[in-house]
């Protein structure tokens, strides 16, 4: 099995790789247009901030090829918000995205002191649905680390709350993406990279 | 729902854990990736490795450990202890760190922070505080190891880093450092109610209770030790039962 992983100066990889490597499956960080489109399949990680990673995209021309992706591909924190049609992140006017799903990423508000931004550390998943979260319930706890998010849709297949629901993972078609750090979140983000290995 | 976090720290030198740890079949309890491993399995959410080596070597063998615990390691864990660049700091989170914290060097140039967080996102800088208090002062921070003092309020100095673009703060209250008699509440509760980012209350822990007053009385959102857990004092699973029982939210 051929597994991409989206190279855009998109922050720490190196622990996306690991987590791949501890199920034994070899990665490629590629932003070769051709290796992408010949995976089985691609991980798109990414930490940091969006507008800076939306011009390395475009700069790689990568905005223009994800979007025609056909296989599973898997898109982790800033990954996932990439995906969305626009951000407030990035400036006054904020940044405009891949628009791959119809979302619009806003910034958590603190609305009590015991509401910090970021939204940091383990919280439990809820309204799962779908093959990536087969064997996972609600009991089951990820890692997050972000200070925007997903509101919830139709497109969301998991909720998390903080201190209202948002998207802490989201679909459409061949695009799966996650807000939590999957590959930092224990058996249970191993579980979850295994279930979309075997898409 | 958002739970409260508890993380071990584990001191290193030369790539080794220093300070004596006790541990039943661990074959090399030097080995910071065993005991790393052991602890994540246990269930501590987080875990922090600060480095003590004071060698020409530190930041060859500090990448070198880094991309060990993160070969092995499945969640989170902060690295600290003299990281005073932006190189450096790059070099740890390329290598797998999913967190670096910073403390002398950002008090020496303040503008650091600004310059690490607009580089690499606040989401992966921690600024450590060492704390102490004194009754002429109030509590002020700290350098080397406790030793010098810096002239600066810990509240206002932690509340300006959060502006720099900290993303959380790391807050040490010397006074208790190493007695056992639990957090410091007062200076932990007064830091976490000036920020709007995660603090992590460090200092003193010594029964399960210290933990319980620190997220319910000083709205801490993480509690870190080192010798209760390296000396199997406190187990984590038996800590973070105790709290859930005692209403605080935990992954178990």
């Amino acid at each position: 099995m051929e597994i991409a992983i989206v190279d855009y100066k998109g922050g720490n990889v190196q622990s996306v790789l690991f987590a791949l490597e501890r199920l034994g499956v070899q990665a490629t960080l590629t932003a070769d247009h051709d290796v992408l489109r010949r995976a089985d399949k691609v991980l798109f990680p990414g930490e940091g901030e969006a507008a800076s990673a939306m011009k390395e995209l475009r700069v790689q021309g990568l905005d223009e090829l994800l979007p025609t992706l056909t296989q599973p591909f898997l898109g982790i924190c800033l990954g996932m918000q990439l995906l969305g049609r626009h951000s407030q992140e990035g400036g006054a006017l904020g940044t405009d995205m891949l628009g791959i799903l119809p979302f619009d990423v806003v910034r958590f508000q603190a609305a009590a002191p015991e509401h910090k931004v970021p939204h940091m550390g383990w919280n439990n998943l809820q309204a799962l649905r779908g093959p990536l979260f087969e064997g996972l319930s609600a009991e089951d706890y990820v890692y997050f680390v972000h200070s925007y998010y997903a509101p919830v849709g139709s497109y969301t297949i998991a909720e998390a709350a903080y201190p209202a629901p948002f998207s802490a993972a989201v679909q459409h078609e061949n695009f799966y993406a996650v807000q939590f750090h999957t590959e930092k979140s224990g058996p249970v983000g191993t579980r979850i990279l295994e279930n979309f290995l075997k898409l | 729902m958002l739970t409260k976090r508890i993380i071990p720290c584990l001191d290193v030198k030369d790539g080794r854990t220093v300070k004596g740890v006790r541990f039943e079949g661990l074959r090399d309890a030097g080995d910071p990736v065993a005991l790393a491993s052991r602890y994540a399995r246990e269930g501590a959410d987080e875990l922090v490795f600060l480095d003590i080596t004071a060698t020409n070597q530190k930041r060859a063998t500090l990448v070198a450990l880094v991309r060990d615990v993160a070969r092995e390691l499945d969640i989170p864990f902060t690295v600290g202890g003299g990281i005073g660049t932006v190189s450096d700091v790059e070099a740890l989170l390329m290598n797998g760190a999913d967190k670096v914290s910073i403390n002398s060097a950002a008090l020496a140039r303040p503008e650091l922070i600004d310059e690490l967080a607009a580089r690499f996102g606040s989401q992966c800088i921690v600024v450590a505080a060492d704390a102490r208090f004194n009754d002429a002062d109030g509590w002020q921070v700290y350098t080397r190891a406790g030793t010098n003092n810096t002239g600066r309020d810990a509240v206002q100095w932690c509340r300006e880093a959060a502006e720099r673009g900290a993303g959380e703060i790391l807050l040490t209250s010397m006074s208790n450092d190493g007695t056992k008699d639990g957090f410091a509440l007062d200076i932990t509760g007064a830091v976490s109610r000036a920020v709007s980012i995660p603090v992590i209350a460090s200092g003193g822990a010594g029964s399960k209770q210290d933990f319980t007053n620190v997220f319910q009385q000083a709205q801490a959102d993480a509690g870190l030790a080192a010798s209760i857990f390296h000396f199997g004092e406190i187990g984590i699973r038996e800590l973070k039962e105790h709290l859930r029982r005692d209403g605080i939210p935990m992954r178990l």
